[in-house]
């Protein structure tokens, strides 16, 4: 009597373990650091792109408005098919866009931001990525949207497509 | 000759310093990066990943270390961005409990069985 419940509960126990892993299997691997609601560090400065001036990221953002900064590359495809939805950003809202630029060559980013538009009102340099970082960001295209409280509001990984052009609009209309 | 002597001597002995502590923080940077998590590679550790993203961690790491900080302050700065997840070796913490305990349970468990079947016979 005593062997039986032994044996009934080692084959429950492994079947609810056979279960637990079965479930496991199907949930989504890859991990997405959460920024949300964390303060921007203050002490990150840049080189900006055209002048080569270093200037502290938080003396860009504007306290009375929202602010979107962009980590991008010109080597990062990713970052080409994004690119529309930031001009248009950019030229139908009030949003102040920081773009930085990350590991990169600097005529290449040049070059892409003169063919394709440059949506930024400013534009900075990552050149070795240490400062992205600093922000928590893993690779490009990375998008921030940062209140007036310099508080990350939503952070978008990857690039940026119609759904999350749609959730910054309804963000900036709050 | 005295002096061309001492001037020698300072020398080796400053060459031999600077690469035993470099050799000590290419060391310590291993060290930190083998615990780290690579986030675009996520089966690699920092230290084995080759993405963009491990490099500038390195670096990063570099930097820190050379500026004075400790080893858990780079891990808390790092937490402090990614969350926990980024190192391989979690705290103990509320929702970490289970994880650092059910082998130990299992251990005594085990244990407590072996214990009794010797005892038995």
């Amino acid at each position: 009597m005593k062997n039986n419940k032994i044996f009934y509960f080692i084959v429950s126990l492994i079947v609810a373990i056979f279960f637990v892993l079965l479930l496991g299997l199907k949930e989504e691997k890859n991990y997405s650091p959460q920024s949300e609601n964390k303060k921007l560090n203050n002490s990150i400065s840049l080189k900006e792109l055209y002048s080569g001036k270093n200037i502290f990221l938080n003396d860009l953002l504007l306290e009375n408005e929202l602010n979107l900064i962009n980590i991008w590359a010109s080597w990062c495809l990713p970052c080409k098919a994004e690119h529309p939805y930031l001009i248009n950003l950019n030229e139908r809202f009030d949003i102040n866009l920081i773009g930085i630029n990350y590991k990169d060559n600097l005529d290449n980013s040049k070059k892409f931001l003169s063919d394709l538009g440059n949506p930024y009102d400013e534009v900075l340099v990552d050149s070795d990525g240490i400062k992205s970082i600093e922000l928590g960001a893993i690779g490009v295209p990375e998008t921030y949207l940062i209140n007036n409280e310099y508080k990350i509001i939503k952070k978008f990984i990857g690039p940026l497509d119609q759904d999350d052009y749609e959730n910054i609009i309804s963000l900036i209309k709050k | 000759m005295k002096k061309i002597t001492s001037i020698v001597l300072i020398l080796i002995i400053n060459t031999l310093h600077s690469n035993i502590s470099f050799a000590d923080q290419n060391k310590n940077i291993d060290h930190i990066t083998k615990n780290l998590r690579c986030l675009i590679c996520q089966g690699q550790s920092v230290y084995d990943s080759q993405s963009d993203f491990a490099l500038s961690m390195k670096k990063l790491i570099q930097i820190k270390i050379k500026e004075g900080n400790t080893e858990d302050e780079i891990y808390k700065f790092l937490k402090e961005k990614y969350g926990e997840w980024i190192v391989y070796e979690p705290e103990v913490n509320k929702n970490t409990i289970f994880l650092w305990g059910l082998p130990l349970i299992l251990f005594i468990f085990g244990g407590l069985l072996i214990i009794r079947k010797v005892t038995i016979k």
